[in-house]
């Protein structure tokens, strides 16, 4: 009985173990990657055809659903922070409530959770299949460069586009706001935005541009690095697509958390 | 159409290897290989699946890293090579890839494009469209200049993969099992391709396969794969002239006269 006890535990002390070293080896690869994108982006020629085009699809992917969901937030929002208010007869104060929700927070986490899944999946799936059929080998035997084709431009356009989107977002979710305030309180438009802009300060809209462009970068990042790297033929490819959501939404949440303390200490 | 037989220049190899080892975990696949490609000739690596074949021309261009072995391609000794040489040294080397490797989400005129536009700087539009119908007309494929890779037959997909490396003109080309998965009459329009480039691009050539009818069609030189080393080398019918029942069965299964 001791010896299978003690057998199981070597056993687990060894996957214990192994698992420990796939971590330290994944995390300094992954850090192997992310020097590289640095070494190579910013150094000629640069596929700036390539960026714009890349721009455009991350841009085109999330549209629709960004817009959708950035005017549901803005009304669900106003709407549910209401009640509370209307205990204190604060009703007034919702614009104000309403855009430093949305512009500190919301926007650019809901836009960044949304590319996530639209465009990061995209490109984990898009590398992978690359990967697998061996496009990826093709660029490079033939004397081109693929981590600068493919990587490169990938990461530079979402985090280009997520702060052109999430502002849009803000924008949109404002508006949905605005449409459920002017409906039950009456305000006024120009009411409305005056109320809008008095509490955001510029720490506020430069902390949100800082986050949108950390998710834009670490979307494009997990994306790449999980198709690049993928192996195991179509297994392969959908592991690809579904580690680049996964990873990318839990590192977004890590760095909200992060970013908002630092932000926090400048206010 | 049958081969013509090639004099290749045996005093210039082209592609020199010593004592080629590689494993993959602890399986070792090529266990001290010795082999020379000569300028001008077509050199058949024969052997089944899973010897190494494919891995052999991966080192050569660099997309595999050797174990332990001496490796020289065109003059360079790829040990030694800088990141920038040797992607000098892949635009003089073709890569057929057995299943094509096309780029799904560019046309076949873009596919074509990719790497002229990224290796010659400066090249007008005029030359990269000279330089585009002049490959697909060698590959007797211009009709498809607009096409995406999905809309293609895999004979077809074949050729453009292998108009996409004539394109640079290289030195030496590279082929992945240039037949496999294609039917009868299709295989021997890709074995007669293969001879036209060689002689029309005057190329020395790998050919990886275990087709024997593309092997015997093609090949100027078969070396014949088998426990990690080459065990057979010459011409086909020396190579296939033994009792050896290891080499026998190989050409017992294959229907060729």
């Amino acid at each position: 009985m001791d010896t299978a006890e003690s057998a199981t535990t070597v056993k687990k002390n060894s996957k214990f173990k192994q698992s420990l070293i796939n971590f330290f080896t994944d995390l300094y690869k992954i850090n192997q990657f992310i020097l590289r994108f640095f070494r190579e982006a910013f150094v000629p020629p640069f596929e700036l055809k390539e960026i714009v085009r890349q721009c455009f699809e991350v841009g085109v992917r999330s549209f629709t659903l960004i817009s959708v969901t950035g005017f549901i937030v803005g009304v669900i929002f106003t709407k549910q922070s209401r009640p509370s208010l209307s205990e204190f007869g604060a009703q007034s104060w919702l614009p104000s409530l309403v855009s430093i929700a949305i512009m500190r927070a919301l926007a650019p986490l809901v836009t960044a959770l949304i590319a996530s899944g639209k465009v990061g999946s995209s490109i984990g799936a898009e590398l992978g299949s690359m990967r697998v059929t061996e496009q990826i080998d093709a660029m490079e035997v033939s004397g081109t460069k693929p981590f600068k084709f493919l990587v490169c431009t990938r990461v530079l356009a979402t985090t280009l586009t997520i702060p052109i989107l999430s502002t849009y977002t803000g924008l949109i979710a404002i508006l949905g706001g605005y449409l459920n305030v002017s409906q039950n309180e009456g305000t006024s438009w120009s009411a409305f935005i005056q109320q809008v802009f008095e509490p955001l300060t510029f720490v506020d809209f430069v902390a949100s541009l800082i986050k949108s462009i950390v998710f834009g970068f670490t979307i494009g990042i997990v994306g790449c690095y999980q198709g690049y790297n993928s192996t195991k033929g179509t297994e392969g490819v959908g592991k690809a697509a579904n580690g680049a959501v996964v990873t990318a939404m839990f590192l977004v949440f890590i760095e909200e958390i992060i970013i908002v303390q630092i932000t926090s200490w400048f206010r | 159409m049958k081969k013509t037989q090639t004099q290749a220049d045996h005093s210039n190899p082209v592609i020199s290897i010593r004592g080629l080892k590689k494993a993959f975990q602890d399986y070792a696949v090529l266990r001290g290989i010795d082999l020379d490609l000569y300028q001008g000739e077509n050199l058949v690596v024969l052997g089944r699946s899973g010897t190494g074949k494919s891995v052999l021309i991966k080192i050569i261009s660099g997309l595999l890293k050797p174990d332990a072995g001496e490796i020289t391609v065109l003059g360079h000794n790829m040990e030694q090579i800088t990141e920038k040489e040797l992607q000098e040294l892949r635009v003089r080397i073709g890569f057929s890839f057995q299943n094509s490797a096309l780029y799904d989400s560019m046309t076949v005129r873009k596919n074509l494009e990719f790497p002229l536009v990224r290796n010659r700087k400066g090249i007008t539009r005029a030359e990269i469209n000279t330089a585009v119908e002049t490959v697909l007309d060698a590959v007797g494929l211009s009709q498809t200049i607009n096409q995406m890779p999905s809309e293609l037959s895999g004979g077809q997909r074949k050729r453009i993969g292998i108009a996409r490396t004539l394109i640079l003109n290289p030195e030496v080309m590279l082929y992945d099992e240039p037949t496999a998965g294609l039917d009868p009459i299709t295989c021997i329009e890709i074995n007669d391709l293969i001879n036209e480039v060689q002689q029309r691009y005057n190329t020395s050539s790998i050919i990886i396969t275990h087709d024997l009818t593309c092997a015997k069609q093609t090949g100027d030189r078969i070396a014949m794969l088998l426990d990690g080393q080459f065990q057979r080398t010459g011409t086909f019918d020396e190579v296939f002239d033994t009792d050896d029942s290891r080499v026998k069965p190989f050409y017992d299964y294959n229907f060729i006269h």
